[in-house]
């Protein structure tokens, strides 16, 4: 066994699935210990933030120190931020609708459309052929441009507490910074909201842990139950052998998943915790593991050696755990890996149909797949929302997938280099 | 001078039916024998003639369909696991294949104290253990001290085949049974295998029963001859009587398909 | 005298292990077999014979390479050629090869007949089928097969129909040399004795020319082959006639295996089985002196020394050893 172990770790395959893995387990593990928020609060008013980083606007504007910075190139950022190259071409087009020869526009320089814009613009004019929703675009424009090229600052207002008027505060200069390390309020956004307004990243974390432990606990009882009953119809036989092949054959017509739902859904909404949805996945999973633990055992069981042990006086359960058990462990160990990564695509599979583990507690892959889905992240293009998950569901199995192809590798003598 | 001696293993109307309906096979069909205490009997068999399944019946593996066995003079009574176990001090056997026949997760230390347990040595000295062992090893010419804390597979057949000998050794038991003990390995470790065990039958006074389909080698090494054909016995009796002055026709054919170097080898009876 | 159809000129043939080691397992080999001769091959198991059959065929690929010397069939020589000549126009015309999984080769989904026609038509693509047909019908009845057989599949037949079988679609061509490498070790005794009687009579019907056989059954080769010759570590031990290398062998090796025959006549009793000690050398590092020195009862210290070479004491007779004809016969004489 140690032999074995010590082979695994020299296939190239399994290392590295066997890395990808750890490092996996690690961020799960280590993240929420340095991030404590609460995975399922709700921060965001409004869905879908895009990623990035969040500072307060407020604080901002209080900061306790400004810094007056000359660059250069501000300005040109700021209108390059409102005005577009869309844009441009845009106002191009009205002009030379509202009759400005083409000639004289150039979209690039800056200075002079803008000028020739004020100079033209009137949001009443009729231009022959344009609809409506199209001049409402506009005055869009013409409202986010305006003052573009003012040097002016803002003025900061506060409202008196007696009269309600509002009196100049202070102003806020073009050239004025605040530095991001004096805000007290910034917050790291890396995959944005949800459309609950929840941190992605923080939620996605947590999920994959519930949902590794969902396959651990799954893949422990498939592995246990179908072990346990490919044992025993492998060693046993007789009436005992026929009717755990009788049982597993009724699992194996029936396809897993449709058991599955059928499972979750009469088990109703309150009762579907994380742990009863393993527990339910692995109840249903075990079927294969038992059918080749058993084929295995019987060819197993007629070998000379444990016809041999069988002389020496050994007993039943002696027999299994010394004679059989170390011939068969390689391969339960790979059923066992398949059996939690093929769990955890179940419990995916499951939540994204709505039948997952209540909504309340905990995130599982599964249901920020089935948020993101009833909340349309993919129509609306906010892809933070459901490609992080999926990249991660990705990232376990093929990890998983990997150390059965390296350990396949090592145990068997036929795919040996 | 067989008769004389005291009977050790015998059969009545042993059976053994694989299957039912359609796939019913008879593979052993109601044999009667009778082995002597110290005798070398042979069984013979083309592969099929289920001297296998008569072997594992014998040994207790499996249960006969029918018939009964009796262990010296009594009805062998194996029906619990300590009956068993008690029953398995007194009959071991040699499988033909040494490469399926170890536990590749055990060491050899471990086969041999099991050995040693067996005989009811578990609660010996460390250093006494160790004698026992090196004594068995060195009787088939292995030395212990190279095999302690190696693996079985790391022997080469022959050595492995040796080593099952060494584990006949420490449990002395009053009868072996040795399904095609040489079958697998080459000619020359051939002789080296049926020396040492045809040693250890004179060492222990064992009662030894060849299961083999070389009609030859149960020529060289037995007192009496028992030839299966489709799990019945077709001819029996001693090695001389049977081999060279065979009456029954079964007998003559699996004699005359095995080349002969002494006399002309016979070809025109295929 | 009569005619070489095969001769050997010191064949050495080597594999190229993983790690880039060479091992010579055919090591300067010479032999000859005259036109009407079998040649049987013995000796443990990893001792070169297999290698030698494969050898023998001109045919290399790897891990085994060609190294130096000569084979040549009926004055021509086929060493050195290459393989895509050797598959055109040696195999099967020139030598055939059986080896010992030859029957479980077979592809299953095809007719007796079709390989037949796929070993002619390889030859000369211009045959028609009914000539094919009609070849194969009367060669099946010569060698004493059912010509039934040609239209059945290999599943429907017996092992030791299956083996034979291809033996007749081998021989099927002609070729002047047939080798076969433990044709018959895998079936039961009376498909053996069939695959036997039948590789005997190929020479009579003029199937081929000569024969190589190869076997660790020390009693088949004694009743198929005329000469006998004992390989050890890749190299040759012992050649004698088949009778004197049973009954009579000279290099201690020899003398070992002869004593290692089981067969149920009443001469065995008298005979006590001898067993040779140890196993056979690693031929990456062959040892420097005689190969056998290790396992020998009869060693001396200069055996140990220089390589030994054949030596040859007339009558088609050579042996192995630095000790005397007359000193290995008062040896074995007291050994029993």
């Amino acid at each position: 066994m140690q032999y074995s172990l010590r082979q695994a770790f020299r296939s190239g395959k399994f290392v590295t699935g066997f890395a990808l893995f750890a490092a996996m387990l690690v961020i799960v593990i280590v993240y929420p210990l340095i991030i404590t928020y609460p995975p399922l609060q709700i921060i965001a008013q409004g869905t879908f933030f895009p990623p990035g980083i969040y500072v307060s606007t407020y604080d901002s504007v209080n900061a306790p120190t400004t810094y007056t910075l000359n660059l250069d190139d501000a300005a040109a950022k700021r209108i390059a931020s409102k005005l577009k190259a869309e844009d441009r071409t845009a106002m191009k087009e009205w002009l030379v609708a509202a009759g400005i020869p083409e000639s004289e526009i150039d979209a690039a320089d800056t200075a002079k459309l803008l000028a020739q814009w004020e100079a033209n613009y009137d949001p009443k004019k009729q231009v022959a052929g344009m609809t409506f929703a199209r001049s409402r675009y506009f005055q869009r424009v013409n409202t986010s441009i305006s003052g573009l090229l003012s040097s002016e600052g803002a003025i900061l207002a506060t409202k008196a507490p007696d009269t309600g008027a509002l009196q100049q505060a202070g102003t806020v200069k073009q050239t004025d910074y605040v530095n991001v390390s004096e805000i007290p309020n910034v917050r790291l956004l890396p995959l944005g909201t949800d459309n609950f307004g929840r941190d992605v990243l923080t939620e996605l974390i947590r999920a994959a842990g519930v949902s590794l432990e969902i396959g651990l606990v799954a893949g422990i009882i498939a592995t246990l139950i179908g072990l346990t009953l490919g044992l025993l119809a492998g060693y046993v036989g007789g009436v005992v052998d026929d009717v755990i092949v009788f049982i597993t054959n009724l699992f194996t017509v029936i396809p897993g998943l449709v058991l599955l739902i059928l499972i979750s859904f009469s088990l109703g909404q309150d009762k579907r915790g994380p742990v009863t949805i393993a527990a339910v996945i692995g109840l249903t999973y075990w079927v294969w593991t038992a059918r080749s633990v058993r084929a295995q055992v019987i060819s197993l069981r007629n070998r000379d050696h444990v016809n041999l042990s069988k002389l020496s006086g050994h007993s039943i359960p002696h027999i299994i755990i010394n004679d059989i058990l170390p011939y068969i462990a390689s391969y339960v160990i790979m059923a066992f890996i398949l059996q939690i990564s093929s769990a955890i695509l179940a419990e995916a599979s499951l939540s994204i149909l709505g039948l997952g583990p209540r909504t309340t507690d905990v995130p599982t892959l599964g249901l920020m797949m089935n948020w993101a889905m009833i909340y349309q992240a993919h129509l609306l293009q906010k892809w933070w929302a459901y490609l992080p998950v999926l990249v991660t569901i990705a990232m376990i199995t093929f990890s998983m997938n990997l150390m059965i192809t390296g350990l396949d590798q090592v145990f068997n003598p036929a795919l040996r280099d | 001078m067989a008769s004389e001696k005291n009977s050790c293993l015998s059969g009545e109307g042993l059976t053994k039916i694989f299957g039912f309906g359609r796939t019913r096979t008879l593979a052993v069909d109601h044999v009667d024998f009778d082995f002597h205490e110290g005798e070398v009997v042979s069984i013979v068999g083309e592969s099929g003639s289920g001297k296998t399944t008569l072997a594992k019946m014998l040994l207790g593996l499996i249960n006969p369909t029918e018939g009964e066995i009796h262990f010296l003079g009594q009805k062998r009574d194996i029906s619990s696991q300590k009956k068993r176990q008690e029953y398995w001090k007194n009959i071991q056997a040699i499988f033909q294949d040494p490469f399926s026949s170890y536990n590749i997760f055990t060491k050899i230390d471990g086969v041999l104290l099991d050995c040693i347990r067996m005989r009811g040595g578990g609660h010996l000295p460390k250093e006494k253990k160790i004698e026992l062992m090196t004594e068995a090893c060195s009787f088939v010419n292995l030395k212990f001290a190279e095999l302690t804390n190696k693996y079985p597979f790391e022997l080469s057949g022959g050595q492995m085949q040796r080593l099952m000998i060494a584990r006949i050794f420490l449990l002395k038991p009053r009868i072996l049974i040795a399904d095609e003990p040489t079958s697998m390995i080459d000619a020359c470790s051939r002789a080296t295998i049926l020396d040492y065990l045809m040693k250890l039958r004179d060492e222990i006074g064992m009662t030894l029963i060849f299961i083999t389909h070389d009609i030859g080698l149960a020529y060289y090494v037995s007192d009496s001859v028992y030839i299966m054909e489709h799990g019945k016995f077709v001819e029996r009796g001693s090695a001389d009587e049977v081999i060279l002055r065979p009456k029954e026709p079964y007998t003559r054919r699996l004699i005359n398909d095995v080349p002969k170097i002494y006399e002309e080898w016979d070809l025109s009876t295929v | 005298m009569a005619n070489v159809v095969l001769e050997v000129k010191d064949l050495t043939t080597k594999y190229i292990t993983r790690f880039r080691e060479d091992v010579y397992a055919v090591d300067h080999v010479s032999l000859k077999v005259e036109e009407g001769k079998s040649l049987g091959i013995a000796g443990e198991s990893g001792c070169g014979k297999s290698t030698l059959a494969l050898s023998l065929m001109g045919y290399y690929f790897p891990p085994l390479y060609y190294t130096s010397g000569e084979i040549i069939i009926d004055g021509k020589v086929i060493s050195g050629m290459k393989p895509d000549d050797v598959r055109k126009s040696v195999l099967g015309t020139e030598i055939a090869y059986i080896p010992q999984a030859a029957m479980n080769a077979l592809n299953p989904t095809r007719k007796i007949i079709n390989f037949i026609e796929d070993v002619i038509l390889a030859h000369d693509p211009t045959e028609n089928k009914k000539f094919i047909y009609d070849l194969a019908r009367a060669s099946f009845e010569i060698l004493g097969l059912p010509p039934e057989v040609l239209q059945k599949y290999p599943v429907e037949l017996s092992g030791g129909m299956k083996q034979r079988t291809v033996i007749a679609v081998s021989v099927i061509l002609r070729p002047k040399v047939l080798i076969a490498d433990e044709p018959s070790s895998a079936l039961d005794v009376t498909s053996q004795k069939m695959v036997i009687k039948m590789l005997r009579s190929l020479m009579d019907t003029g199937f081929i020319k000569a024969m190589i056989f190869i076997t660790h059954e020390l009693p088949l080769l004694y009743n198929v082959t005329d000469d006998i010759m004992v390989m050890y570590a890749g190299q040759i031990v012992e050649q004698a006639a088949a009778r004197e290398a049973v009954f009579d062998p000279l290099h201690p090796y020899s003398k070992g295996l002869m004593g290692s025959i089981i067969v149920p006549e009443a001469g065995l009793r008298d005979v006590k089985l001898a067993a040779i000690p140890g196993v056979p050398p690693n031929l990456k590092k062959p040892p420097a002196g005689c190969r056998f020195a290790e396992r020998c009862k009869y060693v001396r210290a200069e055996c140990k020394v220089t390589a030994v070479p054949l030596y040859a004491v007339g009558n088609g007779r050579a042996y192995r050893c630095i000790l005397a004809e007359q000193v290995l016969r008062e040896a074995y004489a007291h050994g029993q």
